[in-house]
């Protein structure tokens, strides 16, 4: 299969890339290409100009600073699966990075180029719900940073300007007593999830401080579980609050019947998987630096 | 994102210089050709196999500056400057590469149409990981389907290549 006919730059700078992006109708970045290239080829979508980010200088950080995590545009899941960064405080994202579709996609494929796609589907989307994440999008008026909670807005759509770059993704520090979790039941490696769930706890004097947990595969977009963050936030992590608030994040789930799973056992994984990514955070956060 | 055809009807050619299993080749090529497409169709090297065409199944992986890729999702322009190895970059001097007489000895092909790939992600693995468990095999080729099911020999193929290659 070929895709059908594009355009093709391969700009050097983001400031070139904004330029392209702006002065051409119909343009497109092109990060990883694990998931653009596979829709151009079914024919899903086209482009009049794929706009490569890959030879761009800078994009490539992956750093702690100032209390944040840095995660440039070029960065592939590989490296951050492999990134002794993203554990223990960030281990949310550590566990995020290996579960992302295979080895080999994940040797081209980006974080932010996920992102940026906002497939429901998309696991970073959730990841970064829990831990609170931001993007920063570079467009011709300058740089602004957009949480991810406002950065999609359906399948495949987002809040970004046809002529912005996302350049990286910021996270938060959570502080010491964090751990995190990502649970995804998918039918072989590589597929799209049935449904999966996003954890992170940072605990406060044994009661749980903050906590962030966001839903893959049950709704237009990556989903916070926003009532049942709500009810944890502040208690104590009992058995029963656990369950509790794994009940309230099932609730809010919007699952579709479709050859993956129907709505209601997509709703009861959403449940299991929370419960247990709970559990694992929290004793991940018991076990967290002083 | 527009729905339906491009409108672009001319065709820009783009230069892709790569080296190809040591070999400085290139080509002028259009720059929605696929770099499977490019291996097989403009350098012959028909080695690199098309299973699913819709990255799934990992036949067309080769080596990018030593990194497996399914050559079916990467376009030929993007390896412009790269170093390409193919399964047929894996022989030395008429020599077969350790895991190919691995994959020979340990029975890890039946029909041999995912070979290629499941030999090129091994060896970048083996690189990394020289001495690796059953399990850690497993995880490294879990991008890559073998329809003849013949999974345990691949497996015991790369533990095989392992300690061939630690010894040499």
């Amino acid at each position: 299969m070929y895709p059908s006919r594009f355009e093709y730059l391969a700009p050097t700078s983001v400031e070139e890339v904004i330029a392209a992006l702006g002065e051409r109708e119909g343009a497109k970045v092109m990060a990883g290409g694990q998931s653009l290239i596979p829709v151009l080829k079914l024919r899903v979508a086209s482009v009049d100009t794929v706009v490569d980010v890959n030879r761009v200088a800078g994009l490539d950080i992956l750093e702690e600073a100032d209390g944040e995590l840095r995660i440039g545009a070029l960065v592939r899941h590989a490296e951050a699966e492999r990134s002794p960064l993203l554990q223990k405080r960030y281990g949310l994202l550590g566990a995020t990075a290996r579960l992302v579709a295979d080895p080999l996609v994940r040797n081209r494929g980006t974080i932010c180029g996920s992102l940026a796609h906002s497939d429901p589907q998309g696991d970073w989307g959730s990841a970064m719900l829990a831990a609170r994440g931001s993007v920063v999008a570079r467009g011709p008026n300058g740089e602004r940073t957009i949480p991810v909670d406002e950065l999609s807005l359906g399948p495949f759509m987002t809040t970004l300007q046809p002529d912005e770059l996302i350049t990286e993704v910021r996270v938060p520090d959570p502080g010491p007593r964090t751990g995190g979790a990502y649970l995804k039941l998918e039918r072989k490696v590589g597929d799209f999830a049935t449904a999966a769930v996003a954890v992170q706890v940072t605990l406060d004097n044994g009661n749980v401080g903050e906590v962030g947990i966001g839903l893959t595969g049950v709704g237009p977009t990556n989903l916070r579980a926003s009532a049942a963050e709500d009810a944890l936030r502040g208690s104590e992590p009992t058995d029963e609050a656990i369950a509790a608030a794994a009940r309230l994040a099932a609730e809010s789930a919007e699952p579709q019947s479709d050859n993956r799973g129907t709505a209601d056992y997509k709703r009861n994984v959403v449940r299991v998987y929370c419960e247990r990514g709970l559990r694992t955070a929290i004793s991940a956060a018991r076990a967290g630096e002083e | 994102m527009t729905q339906l055809e491009s409108p672009a009807t001319t065709t820009s050619l783009h230069t892709v210089e790569v080296s190809v299993n040591g070999q400085a080749r290139s080509a002028e090529v259009e720059a929605r050709m696929l770099l499977a497409h490019f291996l097989r169709q403009t350098l012959g090297l028909t080695g690199t196999h098309i299973g699913c065409d819709t990255t799934s199944c990992g036949a067309c992986a080769v080596l990018v500056d030593g990194t497996p890729v399914k050559s079916c999702t990467m376009l030929a322009v993007q390896a412009h400057g790269a170093e390409i190895t193919t399964v047929e970059g894996l022989a030395e001097g008429g020599r077969l590469h350790p895991i190919q007489q691995a994959f020979h000895e340990q029975h890890g092909l039946q029909c041999g149409f995912c070979t290629p790939g499941m030999m090129l992600t091994s060896v970048a693995f083996l690189k990394e990981n020289p001495s690796p468990t059953d399990e850690e095999i497993r995880w490294a080729l879990s991008g890559q389907l073998c329809r003849c099911t013949g999974y345990q020999n691949i497996v015991n193929a790369v533990q095989a290549a392992a300690t061939t290659m630690r010894e040499a």
